[in-house]
Formats: C-alpha cells, structure tokens, sequence
C-alpha cells in the first residue's frame, strides 16, 4: 500500500534533475568583463566592433577568456580585474565616443547550461553593491515648463500673422493673451486654436478686458505629466549611458517617480551629480535700456523681466536685465561638443536641429547689435553662461558658447546639453549606496545564517526521529533545490531579506515534517501496524498542513502586494518557498518513505525513535 | 528518545483565567510602552540620511559624533554597528540639502580627520515616502487579519477566526511592545518579520484547531466536556507545536548570530514572535474559543453535510 506508481517516482526525479540544473548555474560565480555597446542610435553594434575591440585588446597584449556577442553589446570576459581595467582603456581609446564601454561582471555559466536557459539569479543591489535612486518628477514644474512655452509659441505666431497682441502672460496655470478690442480677440482666436488643438481656449470679451485664455485640459494634463516622465527617463538614460553603467535599470514607478539602479557604480558622487542635474539651455533676450536696469537694481524690477549675473572673462559679476520670454531651448539641440574658440578659450559649440536653427536665424535677424544670454537653467535658477552682441544673422543651426568657463565646465555642461534636458527638474526621494564589500559580506552573512541554520535543523531532525529525521532532512534539502531552482527559473532578483526568507522558509517547512512524523508516532502509538501508521499519518497531517499553509500564504501574498523594494524580494521568496515545502513535505518525502519501506515484505517496524507509550494506553 | 511524556491530558482549560489575565497584563503593558515611548523608526518611515562607515582602525564613537555635531545638521545619531570599527551615522532631513550633498559633506568631513574611513552604505529617504510606507504597512496588516479570518471562518468556524486574530493580534503587539521598550529601530524588514510571524503563528493555532474539530468528531469523545476536548487536543499536539517552533528558531538565531546588524532587527522580531506564538495559540486562542461559547454543534453542522457530499 506504501508504493507509489513508477510515474510518480520519475516525476519526482525530474522535478529534482531540473531544480538541480537550474540552481547549478547559481554555483560558478562571477569573472569580471568588459561590455560595448552603442551610445548613439547611428553606432551599431556589430562584428566590425567586435574585430576593433579586439584588435584594441590585443594591442595591449591581452587576450580575453570568452567573446560573447549578443546583438546589442559585445561582453569581453577577463581573468581579473587588472586585465580588465586596461582593456576598458584600451577599447575605450579604439572606439571613441559613439560607444559605451563599461566594466561588467559576467556569469561564468558553462555554455551547455546557458543554451538550457539555465542563468543564475540576479543579485540586488544590497548584495552585489551600487546605487539605487527612486527620483520623483516635479510635475508642478513640468506644468509651469510648458505653460512658459506655450506663450512663447503664441507670441511667434501671432508677431509672424502680424496680428496685435498686448502682454502674453501666465497667470496661475493658464496662458492669457491680452487684446485691444473684440475685433481681435476674433482673429487671434482661431489661429490660437490651430496652433495649440489639444488646449482649452476661451475668449473673453468685456467693456475694458478683452483676452484670451488658454488653459490645458484634464487630458492634456495628464498627456503632460506621462510625457515628462516619459522624457526624463530618455533623458536619465541618454547620462547613465555617459557613466558607462553596463546593466541600469531605468524604470518608472507610479505615477510620477522614476527608479534608477546602477550596480557597480564605484563613483557615486559623480552618478548623483550628473543624474539629479537638470540643466538645460534656454536663450532670451537681454535689455540693455540702462534706466530698466537702474529701476531694476533699486530693487523695482519691471514685469516680464528678471535680474541675472553675467559673469565676465574677468570673473566678475555684472548684473543685466533678461526678458523672462525664452526664444530657444535646449529641447532643439542635436548635439554639443566641448572645444575652443578662436582665442583658444575652452567653449561649447552647439548644433540645433532644423526648427532651432530656422528660429535662432529669425532671432538674430531681428536683433542685430542687440544682447542675448545664453542662460544654463539647473534646478530652476538660471546662470547665464554668456552675453554676447549680435552682429549679424547667424544660419546653419551652429552655435558656439564661450563665456568664463575652464575645460571641465565644458565638458560638463555639453555632457548635460548633449544627453538632453529633463522635461520636469526631479528630486531624490530615496537613495541607498551598496558598497561593493559590503555587499559581498551581506551574501556571506546570509549564505552561514542559511547554512548553520539548516545543520543545526538536520542533527536534530535525524537524532529525534531517525530514519524518518533522514527523510525530513533530504525533504528539507529538496526543498532548497526547488526554491532556488525555481526562484532561477523566475529570474527573481535576489536580495539580502530574500535570503533570510529562504533560512526563514526552511525553518518554517520543516512544520510539516513535523507534523507528518508526530502523527505517524501517534498512529503507532495508537496500535496501528507500521503500513497503516504511514498511510493515516500522511492522511492527518495533509489536512493541518494545507491550512497553515494557506493561513502563511496570505500574509505572504498581503506582503507581496503592498511591500517596496526589500520587502518584496522578501515576500517572492516566501511565498515561492511555501509552495516548494508543500510540495516537498507531501510529495517527496512520502515517495521516500515509500522507497526505503514500502517494499518490504514484512514491515514490522519503523525506524522514527523511540515511541513512549503511557501506562494507561498500555493496560 | 521521546521528549515529552504526558501521561495524561494537562488540564489547560483550567488555568485559563490566569493564562489570560497574564496575557491582559503583558498585552496592556505593551501598549503602554508603544503609547508612551513610541517605536523607534527606521529611516524608511521617518525619511533622513543614513551612512554606514568602516574605519580601517578602531574608532571612538565620540570623536565621529563630535565632527557630525561640529556640521550642525540637527539632530544627528551616530551609533556603533556592533564593531568598534563599524559606525552608523543618522541625520534628519534638511531642506536647503540634497541627500548627495549631505552625505558628501559628512564623508569629507570625517576624510579629513581620519583618512582609513570608508563609506560603505548611504541610505536616503524623503519624507513623503514614509508616509507612504507606513500607509501601505497598514494596509498589508489589515488584509492579512482579513484575509485570515475569512479562510479561518470558512474553513472551521467564526468563533476560531476570531481568537486566533485575537490572540495573534497579541502577539504582534507584543512584539511591537519590545521594539518600543527597547527603542530597537523599527525598520521595513522588520515590518516584514511582522507579518511573517502573523503568517506563521496563526498556522500554530490552526494546527490546535484542526485536533479540537477532529476531537469533537470522534466517537470516543463523545462523553467528555469542552474543555476536557480542548486539553486532549493541547496535549496532543503539544510536542509538535515545541519542536516545530524549536526548529524555526534554530534557524532564526543562526540569522541573529551569523546574519550581521543587516539581518539583526529580523532575527530578533521572529525570535520574541516564535516565543510568544507558542503560548499565544495556546494559551490565549483556546481560552478565548471557550469564552466565545464554542461547542459540539457549532463544528458538527458542517461535518455532516459534507459527509453528505461525500456519499
């Protein structure tokens, strides 16, 4: 009666032989590697780059251990990492700037499991070090951003339809265009409503007010705020590709936050800097009527403009007065690179797409001899990088900035225009840096917790019930296989809390076993013969063992689904590891039990320790 | 080798009204001290800027503390991670600083005068995250009750639904009760050991449950009291409930002493929630199924028709 079909034993083997693949992967470690791949769209990844990478290599007299090529990065795996920094260097001098050279480590999974889909789990930050932001959008901004450039747009277009418009302003979160008369506000309106469709436009026409205003709808609100968040993840991309990160993860989270995470990261001063920077280019006019200026540095500054430094060759600031109109932005630029002027001063020199350079033509065409600032806009507050006359109209697109700056400034601020403007300036609401020994130590710490846990269980186990201690140990071992197995298959990302559930999963799964050898004990105790004490004791136990599961899978679940970050590396791996010791408890450990005793002939015993019977039960 | 010999069913039932009035006691003391002095909350609830340094050599608490004060960022902590080369250092958060800033200043700060340190960890939270969490927390909390008591009710009866939330309830009060007496950080994963232990503990009432139905099923029990059933179900299960939680403790204080100050605050809050979890299910779930009026129809009525079923 204690035999099992044979299917049920191949399954059993299966189940195991595939848990045992797929956790092996978890077993060969790490080799530090080197990664290209494209920074531009125009670069491609291909074998010409891998030929060149390896030519770089080998120029340096090294020679990779493995050349892996996937389509979009090609990975130069190392002996240490010695070779593997001075290949980075090397590879990075051979192929310049269109490609992304980062420092990675790689799996040395044999290729025969990794053609199996075997991969290793991935470890989280808190185990393999880096740095981890979640970054919220500042939507308020994104609205005002917009709001500033849609008057903009409406004061192009009605100066080119020549039609008469009085102060264009913001007010709150509308845009109100002020008009002479009705007449007008007739003829404005419908070219405001083809210019801006997805707005709200209302004419208002009163005895000494008459305007228009725009004002964005719930729609295109809510169109806003995902595509600002939409572009400063491009954004965070375009400058996590400039550190040279070889596996980010840019994702957005909610509404309006954004997770970065960069494994490896060692300089993270430098990653917080140029990710949280929000700098962008915005070019506006400058008044240089003397007496505004007078006004505005007694402290009355007049409206629609604001008061800025202008800091000289000679360091010193120069107060000016800007209009607070911004003619271009950087969200026009194709590309800016860090160089020198004529004079050999370090200056930017800039290339704007075809829109930005049909307006800067407009621009300089209209205002010959008169100032404009190239203003640098980093978490709201303006710094004007430079001030020059206008001497004649500028076409091409081409546009060089210089102003006080020494070489790193230049490279800074065209690495900043370059990757692109954020849409909304972010902040930082969570951050956590990993060092990388820490983080080594964390999988140390978790792997002996897991370890001297699972020891101390097992001598006990098999000290108390013996042969039956045996079969709850291998279970428990099972068990172990399956959820790593398992959790590799998933490719769930392992943390430090993920780790304590498995320790904290074993410790729970050996309830069962418990369960099953007490009542077994009981059967026997009860006068059952050894056969019928394993079929009851199995039969009882099911039915406890299935309620607290369920009752455990609930709080699992609850932390599933509400838990952030740590919590729900936690939370997987409990409620992963509950179905595996269910299935091991059950399944496994009977068809064990089964095995060693299910064939014999005459079973007159069980080895499960001592049974004490009282004297009462005895008489 | 057979650990527990009971000769006859211990007669819990009647010790009943004192196992609960300790429980009253315990329980109201706890929530005296979550009331009066209040968790100690981690850095992911209150938001702030937490460093976790190692120097190369020993290093004196007060000096580091000294050269944090000197910034005058507030209410700064700096407190030992278990080694005298380990140090945490705590600051609240400050408008006019980012996080990035605020960390690099402190690092440079103590660069300066002691070259051998090393910034191994920093941890940033914004205040409105916080709050976040601990609306979330709970709400996991409030489902996990509900969720359990709905299984419970379904599975057995209302009135076993109810003590084993109530006593569970206990436990993890209980376990809150130490974190605030102690002033031990409360953090996320411990939030997570939390609910974990409400998980697990309720499987231990459970466990007493399903002997008591059973018991009241069986024919040779026919004769004998409530709480004469309730006894012979403790006692019977007795001896599993202590190796099973003795097991999971096992491996929890392998967590606590090889699990470093990363895993402490989780070890430590599963060890009070195993302990108590025994004599909570026990000792306070039983006695309140008793208050509640339990009795032979309430488990029968259900028996039937799914024998019924069955047939």
């Amino acid at each position: 009666m204690n035999r099992y079909p044979l299917w049920k034993y191949l399954l059993i083997a299966a189940m195991l032989f595939a848990a045992l693949l797929y956790t092996l992967p978890n077993l060969f470690g790490e080799s530090p590697a080197v990664q290209v791949s494209s920074a531009r769209t125009t670069a491609k990844v291909d074998q010409a780059l891998q030929d060149r990478a390896l030519a770089a290599v080998k120029t340096v007299g090294l020679t990779p251990e493995d050349v892996l090529f996937d389509g979009n990065s090609v990975k130069l795996r190392f002996k240490d990492t010695d070779a593997q920094l001075k290949a980075k260097d090397a590879i990075q001098a051979a192929v310049g700037d269109d490609f992304v050279v980062a420092l990675n480590l790689l799996p040395q999974t044999p290729s025969w499991l990794t053609k199996l889909g075997g991969k290793p789990m991935f470890l989280g930050l808190d185990l393999r070090g880096g740095v981890h932001f979640l970054l919220e959008v500042d939507m308020k901004a994104a609205v005002d951003k917009s709001l500033e450039k849609t008057a903009g747009d409406i004061r192009r277009d009605l100066k080119d339809k020549k039609i008469r418009y009085g102060k264009v302003e913001r007010v709150r979160d509308t845009v109100e265009v002020q008009m002479r008369d009705a007449e007008t506000v007739d003829v404005a309106s419908p070219i405001v409503r083809k210019l801006l469709p997805q707005l709200q436009v209302l004419d208002v026409k009163e005895a000494n007010d008459n305007k228009i205003v725009i004002s964005f709808t719930q729609p295109a609100l809510q169109q806003l705020k995902s595509d600002a968040v939409k572009q400063n993840i491009t954004t965070l991309h375009n400058r996590v590709n400039e550190l040279g990160v070889a596996e980010p993860i840019i994702q957005q989270q909610g509404e309006g936050r954004i997770v970065v995470e960069l494994p490896g990261i060692q300089d993270t001063a430098k990653a917080k800097d140029i990710l949280g920077r929000t700098a962008t280019l915005e070019v506006r006019m400058v008044e240089d009527d003397q007496s505004k200026l007078t006004d505005a540095l007694n402290g009355n500054v007049p409206d629609g403009f604001e008061l800025m430094n202008d800091r000289g060759h000679d360091g010193q600031n120069r107060p000016i007065l800007v209009r607070k109109e911004v003619e271009l932005t950087g969200d026009n630029i194709n590309g800016a690179q860090a160089g020198f002027d004529d004079h050999n001063q370090p200056a930017v020199h800039i290339d704007l797409d075809s829109t930005g350079a049909e307006i800067f033509r407009q621009l300089t065409h209209d205002n010959v001899h008169k100032r404009m600032a190239m203003i640098l806009v980093e978490k709201g507050k303006g710094e004007v990088v430079t001030a020059p006359t206008i001497n004649s109209e500028i076409g091409g697109g081409r546009v060089q900035i210089t102003g006080a700056m020494t070489v790193a400034d230049a490279n800074d601020t065209a690495l900043l225009l370059r990757a692109g403007s954020l849409a909304a300036p972010m902040n930082i609401v969570e951050e956590r840096t990993i060092g990388p020994s820490l983080g080594k130590e964390n999988i140390s710490k978790g792997f002996h917790s897991t370890l001297w846990g699972f020891l101390a269980v097992s001598i006990f186990m098999v000290i108390y019930y013996r042969v039956f201690g045996i079969v709850s140990t291998l279970s428990l071992a099972a068990n172990l296989l399956l959820l790593i197995g398992g959790l590799s298959i998933l490719g769930v990302t392992l943390t430090l809390p993920g780790i304590a559930a498995i320790a904290l999963t074993l410790g729970m799964a050996i309830d069962s076993n418990v369960l099953i050898n007490e009542r077994v004990r009981e059967e026997l105790r009860n006068g059952m013969t050894a056969n019928m004490a394993i079929v009851n004791g199995y039969k009882h136990a099911l039915d406890t063992i299935l309620d607290s599961n369920v009752t455990t899978l609930i709080a699992g679940l609850a932390l599933l689904i509400f838990g952030s970050g740590a919590v729900r590396g936690f939370a997987w791996v409990h409620c992963m590891g509950i179905v595996t010791s269910f299935i091991s408890a059950v399944f496994i450990s009977r068809g064990l039990v089964n095995l060693i005793y299910g064939y014999r002939r005459r079973l007159t015993s069980l080895s499960i320790g001592q049974i004490w019977v009282p004297d009462s039960k005895k008489a | 080798m057979e650990l527990f010999r009971i000769k006859h069913d211990i007669p819990f039932m009647s010790y009943g009204r004192l196992t609960t009035a300790i429980s009253l006691v315990t329980f109201i003391v706890a929530v005296f001290f979550l009331i009066f002095k209040g968790l100690n909350f981690g850095v992911e609830f209150t938001g702030g800027t937490v460093m976790e340094l190692r120097y190369a050599q020993a290093i004196e608490l007060g000096q580091v503390r000294t050269k944090v004060d000197a910034l005058k960022y507030g209410e700064a902590q700096v407190q030992s991670l278990g080694t005298t080369t380990d140090v945490m250092v705590r600051l609240p958060n400050i408008k006019a600083k980012t996080s990035a800033q605020l960390s690099n200043e402190v690092l440079d700060t103590l660069k300066k005068d002691r070259a051998d340190v090393e910034l191994r960890k920093v941890e940033f939270i914004g205040p409105s995250v916080g709050d976040e969490l601990v609306s979330h927390g709970l709400t996991a909390l409030a489902l996990v009750c509900l969720g359990i008591i709905v299984y419970l009710a379904i599975r057995f009866e209302w009135r076993f639904a109810v003590s084993a939330i109530i006593a569970n309830m206990h436990d993890v009060v209980i376990i809150l009760g130490f974190f605030a007496f102690f002033q031990w950080e409360f953090t996320l994963t411990v939030l997570a050991a939390v609910l974990a232990v409400l998980g697990y503990s309720v499987n231990e009432s459970v466990v007493v449950f399903d002997r008591i139905r059973e018991n009241f099923r069986k024919p040779q029990m026919r004769g004998k009291s409530v709480p004469e059933i309730i006894d012979n179900a403790i006692t019977a299960t007795m001896s599993r409930t202590i190796i099973t939680h003795g097991s999971t403790e096992l491996m929890v204080l392998s967590m606590l002493v090889f699990g470093g100050p990363a895993l402490h605050g989780f070890a430590t809050a599963l060890t009070i929630g195993i302990l108590f979890g025994i004599y909570s299910s026990v000792l306070v779930a039983s006695p309140l199924l008793l208050m509640l009026d339990v009795s032979r129809e309430n488990m029968l009525k259900p028996v039937k028709v799914k024998e019924e079923a069955v047939v």
